[in-house]
Parts: C-alpha cells; structure tokens; sequence
C-alpha cells in the first residue's frame, strides 16, 4: 500500500508541475500576443510615415544618380554607419546589420584603407563591441522607442560632421523594408564634398560654389540618415510583428502538447487509483472466499 | 534669373507665361519635405524658389544647377494653368539635365498653415534682440580699440 502511495504522490507532483508549467506558458502567450498587437500598431504608423519619406529619400539620392558619380579608388578614410536599434525581439534584423558591416570593414581592412563604425542603436554595438570596439566612432542611443524624425537624423549628421575624423566617404546599412513579411539589409553610399567637386559630370551643373555644393553635402547627409531610419524602423516594426506572430504560434503547440500531457497523466492516475480499489477488494473477497 | 520686387515678379511671371504656353515644355516637377509629399514627378510649368543667391524662377530647359534655399515663398504654375504656393524654411534645389526638378525642403507648409500675427510679433521680438546684439558689439568693439 505505501509503495502504491509511493507511486500515487509522484503522479500527483507531476501533475502540479505540469499545471504550473501550462498556467505559465499561457500567461506568456498572454504577453507575446499583446507586444504583437504593440508592433502592429507602430509597424502601421512607421509604414504611413514610410511613404513621403521614400520619396524625399529618393529625391536626395536622384543627384547621384544623374550625375554617374563613382568612389575614385585613392580614397583612404571610409566611414561605416549601421542602422539598428536598442529593443530586442524583432528577428535577425539587428543581426543581418552587423554582419554586412563585419564583411565590409574585413574587404576595407585587406585593401589597406581606413575604416570607422558608427552605431545607431546599441545593439549593432553590442554585437560588434567583442570584435570592433576600438574601431567605433561613436553610438548613438535611445533609438527605437520612438519614431525617427528628420530632427534625430540632423543631430546624428551633426555629430559626424563634428566627430574630428575627416572622412573621405560615408556608407550607410540599413534594413530597407519590402514587405510585412520581408526586409532586406542594403547599402547606400553618400559621397563627400570631394568625391561631388571632382566628378567630371557635375560641370553641368552651373553656379555652384563651393559653400552651395557644402550646403547641399551636409543637408543630403541628413536627408538620407532620415531616409534609411524611416526604413530601419518599419522593418524593425514588421519583423517584431512577426517574430512575434510565430513564437505566439509556438506557445500554443505546446500549450496544447501540455495540456494532452495532463490529460494522460490525469488519466493514469485515476486508472491506477481504480487498480488499486479493485485489487485491494478482490483480495478482500478472495480472504473472504478461504476463510469459509 | 533674378527678378526685382513682387511687382516686377508678377509682371514678368505674366510674360513668362505667355511665352511658355508657347514654349509646351513641361518640367518633372518633385517637392517633398521628410513628412509630406506636394509633388511627385508631375508636370509644372514653372516653380519660383527663394535660394540663398535670390530668388529664381525654374521653366524648362533651365540650365541644371544645385541651390540652397532660403526662407520664403514658392510658387508652383502646374501645367493645368493652377498656380498654389507654399512657404519654406530651408532645403536644395537640384535641376537636372533633362528637365527634371527636385525641390527637398526641410519644413514646408501652405499658407493656410501660417499665423500672421505669431510671425509679426516673432519678429518683434527678433528684431528687439538683434538691436540689443548690435549695441553690445559696437559697445564692445569700442572698449577694445580704446585699450589698445
């Protein structure tokens, strides 16, 4: 009897943990399922904010465009900056940022030329801080609360402008948004004052001194950090949606997985309870049966 | 092309006018600011832009340039004969080879937007304090030639 109780009370403690574990994992769907909600109210807005930025950002990239400039190869200085943010869960988009910047500082390492990072956001920090700390320029932080605005954009243009280090070109990577469902990490070159003054096809471009064509630099410098944070951040949006809309999806497997455990277990102790009962009265009856 | 005074602008606007209905040479015509979209590509005759060198007026087949704006007042003749205006603070200008224009302006509203008497009692106050600004250099101006 106390070996069947033996039995009985580690069914019985099995159970518990398996009650706590459901009531747990439903509490954290509860929560997954509220940040999706979350996302998708900002993924709405950073994508109607999307809109007007596009073609602002494409506006400012058209010079470029027309005019055929091409990076002449002496230039020494590059300066790198990645898009991310400071908030976790949003998929591989911070990660897929630091990857495409790992490979291009290793090509401008081997080719002998000089490479800063800049990080928006921290977590493109926190991934690359093991391997490239001595290399970054300067992070910024507080990104990814709330939406970028062109004034964000402005004050980060400020910074490199004013950081000392007199960069030659300035590439950006960014997450540039398809879908709800796809993003992909581009690259997007914005070229300095020399590289713009020396190209020979800005000689059609008439009255232009060097204070306009400074002007014009620095404004489009930030026009396009405005433009790839725009991106950034509705394809931040969407991928938390999703990661988000996925891992919900997961919880409720294994809620269910969960809640099957508990009915075979519920089930076996209640058959073991009822072996018990009949053993314990056919034993009774069979003393019975030999004591007559 | 610079034109003198509101009067000689409109005047001469009319002119222009004329000469373009003659010209039927539209321009691809792009104004945005980082939170709105005016125009996307659509075809204007002419746009009047305020720039740091004063103020231009953009027809088609104008020479390509890059411009710096200034606070004011731009005017854009659709090719519908409509004529809006809108106010800027700052931005570039970049007309391209094959008539195309791109106006990116930092801030830019409709006049609708705009309160007259906020912006007349703004300078006011401007102008109080770079009369203030001015005393004190001069001022000071005159104690260090003094000492030397």
């Amino acid at each position: 009897a106390s070996q069947n109780t033996g039995i009985t009370v580690q069914n019985m403690a099995t159970l518990k943990d398996i009650t706590k574990r459901l009531k747990s994992t439903k509490n954290i769907q509860k929560i997954i399922k509220s940040m999706k909600m979350v996302a998708a109210a900002k993924y709405a807005r950073a994508e109607r904010e999307l809109k007007p930025a596009r073609v602002y950002g494409i506006g400012s990239l058209v010079l470029y465009e027309k005019a055929d400039i091409k990076v002449p190869e002496e230039k020494k200085k590059h300066l790198l900056i990645g898009v991310s943010s400071d908030r976790r869960l949003c998929g591989a988009i911070h990660f897929s940022v630091a990857k495409q910047m790992k490979s291009e500082v290793a090509t401008f390492t081997v080719a002998g030329k000089e490479i800063m990072i800049v990080g928006i956001g921290n977590k493109v920090r926190g991934i690359l801080h093991r391997t490239h700390s001595d290399q970054f320029l300067v992070t910024f932080k507080e990104v990814g609360r709330k939406p970028p605005t062109f004034g964000d954009a402005s004050v980060i243009a400020l910074e490199l402008l004013h950081s000392g280090y007199e960069f030659d070109e300035v590439s950006i990577i960014f997450n540039r948004f398809r879908s709800v469902i796809s993003y992909k990490t581009e690259e997007k070159p914005i070229f300095s004052l020399n590289t713009i003054a020396s190209a020979s096809s800005m000689s059609i471009y008439s009255d232009i001194d060097a204070d306009v064509l400074q002007n014009c630099q620095e404004y489009n410098l930030a026009n396009i950090i405005y433009y790839s944070l725009k991106e950034s951040t509705t394809s931040e949006q969407s991928a938390r949606m999703t990661a988000m809309d996925n891992t919900s999806k997961n919880a409720s497997e294994m809620i269910d997985k969960l809640t099957q455990t508990f009915n075979c277990t519920r089930q076996a102790i209640i058959t073991k309870e009822l072996i018990e009962i009949i053993s314990g009265a056919a034993k009774k009856l069979l003393l019975h049966c030999l004591n007559y | 092309t610079l034109w003198g005074g509101r009067r000689g602008r409109h005047a001469a606007c009319r002119l222009v006018r004329q000469a373009s209905a003659y010209a039927e040479a539209a321009m691809s015509f792009t104004f945005a600011s980082p939170t709105q979209v005016f125009f996307k590509g659509a075809n204007v005759w002419q746009v009047d832009v305020p720039t740091l060198t004063g103020a231009f007026s953009i027809l088609a087949a104008h020479v390509p340039t890059l411009q710096v704006l200034r606070p004011g007042r731009v005017m854009v003749h659709a090719e519908d004969g409509t004529t809006t205006k809108y106010f800027v603070s700052s931005g570039s200008l970049t007309v391209n080879a094959e008539s195309s224009l791109q106006l990116l302006a930092e801030e830019a509203v409709t006049p609708d937007m705009l309160d007259l008497g906020a912006a007349k009692a703004n300078l006011e106050k401007a102008q109080a304090a770079r009369a203030e600004k001015q005393i004190r250099t001069e001022a000071n101006e005159a104690l260090a030639k003094a000492l030397e």
